[in-house]
């Protein structure tokens, strides 16, 4: 099915090529040239207001950011930490409950009911209240071999975040089209790997960009554990500023949070261009 | 000999509107056998029931001898028996052809899997797709899509093949590859029914021609004695508009 390919691009090709090269040189100069103009304009705005050099002292101190660096590092590891295991745990749970949703039968019924009681209670409940009542209520109950205050607080992340988890699986479970179950059961596939190699691949893949969303949001939320007791990035900030009577450590803590969520953001962008593509391709 | 397809008496209604009523048919081994009627007489529907991907309303159906409307019947497999090819190909987007072709024989059948990759790139050859293996579904024309489809039902050796109009979205030429290969498969000995509404399809690979209406066989018999010169009203009413629209 080789053609042997001679072609070469005509006279009319060739001006279209290089007008559509100017037209992205002048692009990006004007770019440039309006990106410099606005910011050298709020530049001036905010260093001539003015209250500016006490604000400048009071959250934009060198001294103090490098101070504080170190302590705020640490409460950042945490956050990284719990991050990652939520993260991993609050899918695995929402899997598990958006799978035992779709489950028929009467035997499943009340696994169903209970799948389905879950996600309603949880995704309306206040992160901060489950967090409370699993850091304080909880270990009121004197069992023995009760876990951490940071295992409890992590296990709170986990259960709210899988709630919400599940119904974005449970969306891409749905928006499989009914022939491939069909195709699958006709090939004698049971339900079981109907779900495993037919099903479950294409729904995750589906919504892999909602789902990478909700990570980021879960990035930023991980830190409320801080208020049962663990020393995050942003407690550990606020400890600096008492010591230093200076406002810099948040500053510092809110771009070491930003640089954590641009890998993250990143990745979801490119996901979300790529299943994109592939819709484009099949369509 | 007894019959590998045996229905009985078959019915099944869509929300009270009656789409097969009492209907009866034999499929005997190696037998082709082409479904014809209107537009929504029932064919892709006799084929899914005989699939157990539809539930019946009454009626029986046997394969092999075995009762496989029981609803004690294990109807994976039943179905492992069955290759079925759908209209709309219904391959899987996130495979590759190989893997769509594999994942029955390796994951139910549990052949070993250099085995029947042997099979499946035998197969793909034997249709002209051999260099495609590792390409998405969604990199195939129709007709190459349709012809792998038929291959991931073939690789599981079936008792019986069903096939819901393979060529009804292609063109001609198309229409042309797909049919050079059920020849070839009713050559092989494999027993078949196909719905179709391509007359010439029908005239050169069936044995038998069973022409469908108001959800039972209004006629049947050989393709030139039902479509050269049907006995009933209604199959020469059917058949004169398929020659108006240039069909037969
Ligand atoms: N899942 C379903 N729900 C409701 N009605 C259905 C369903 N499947 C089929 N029908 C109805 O059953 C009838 C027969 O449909 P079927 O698809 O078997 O026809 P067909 O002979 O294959 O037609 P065609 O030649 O157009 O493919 C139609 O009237 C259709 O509307
Ligand atoms: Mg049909």
């Amino acid at each position: 099915m080789t053609i042997t390919d001679t072609w070469r691009p005509s006279a009319v090709e060739q001006e279209r090529i290089a007008y559509r090269r100017r037209r992205a040189i002048r692009s990006v100069l004007l770019a440039a040239a309006s990106t410099a103009v606005l910011g050298t304009l709020l530049a001036v705005g905010v260093t001539n207001s003015p209250g500016w050099p006490r604000v400048k002292e009071s959250f934009f101190d060198l001294a103090v950011a490098q101070d504080s660096l170190p302590a705020i590092l640490d409460g950042l590891v945490l956050n990284i930490e719990l991050l990652i295991c939520c993260a991993l745990g609050a899918m695995a749970l929402g899997l598990l409950i958006a799978v035992l949703r779709t489950l028929r039968g009467p035997v499943a019924f009340p696994v169903r009911a209970l799948a389905t009681g879950y996600t309603y209670g949880f995704r309306g409940v206040p992160l901060i209240i489950v967090l409370y009542v699993m850091t304080l209520g909880v270990p009121g109950l004197r069992l023995s071999g009760m876990p951490s205050t940071l295992v409890l607080g992590g296990l709170a992340l986990v259960i709210v975040y899988g709630a919400y988890l599940a119904e974005v699986f449970r969306a891409g479970i749905e928006s499989v089209h009914p022939s491939q179950l069909a195709a699958a059961r006709s090939l004698g596939l049971t339900y079981r790997q109907t779900m495993r190699h037919v099903v479950l691949p294409q729904a995750v893949r589906r919504v892999a960009p909602p789902l990478l969303n909700d990570t980021v949001a879960l990035q930023k939320d991980v830190g409320l554990v801080s208020l049962a007791g663990p020393i995050d990035a942003v407690r550990a900030a606020q400890i600096q500023v008492a010591e230093h009577f200076n406002f810099t450590p948040y500053i510092v803590a809110g771009v070491l949070f930003v640089l954590l969520a641009l890998p993250l953001i990143g990745v979801t962008d490119w996901v979300t261009l790529r299943a994109a593509r592939r819709q484009g391709a099949r369509s | 000999m007894s019959p590998v397809l045996q229905c009985r008496g078959l019915r099944k209604t869509f929300h009270g509107s009656v789409v097969l009523d009492s209907l009866d048919l034999d499929v005997a081994e190696h037998e082709v056998v082409a479904l014809i009627g209107a537009s929504g007489s029932g064919k892709s529907t006799l084929l899914r029931c005989v699939n157990l991907l539809e539930r019946l309303d009454d009626g029986t159906i046997h394969l092999g001898g075995e009762h496989i409307t029981d609803p004690r019947a294990d109807a994976d497999r039943v179905r492992r028996q069955i290759g079925i090819v759908f209209q709309a190909y219904n391959l899987f987007p996130h495979m590759t052809v190989l893997q769509n072709i594999l994942l029955a024989p390796v994951r139910v059948h549990r052949r070993a899997r250099a085995e029947a990759e042997q099979a499946a790139r035998t197969w793909l050859d034997r249709v002209g797709l051999g260099n495609r293996a590792g390409d998405y579904p969604d990199r195939l024309s129709g007709g190459q899509q349709q012809r792998v489809a038929i291959v991931r039902a073939l690789v599981n050796n079936p008792r019986l093949l069903l096939l819901d109009e393979v060529t009804s979205a292609l063109d001609p030429e198309l229409v042309g590859e797909v049919l050079s290969m059920v020849r070839e498969l009713k050559g092989d000995g494999m027993t078949m029914v196909l719905a179709t509404h391509e007359m010439g399809f029908a005239k050169q690979v069936a044995d038998r021609v069973v022409f469908l209406d108001g959800g039972r066989v209004l006629e049947q018999g050989p393709p030139e004695q039902v479509l050269g010169d049907p006995v009933e009203a209604r199959t020469r009413q059917f058949l004169s508009r398929i020659i108006e629209a240039g069909r037969l």
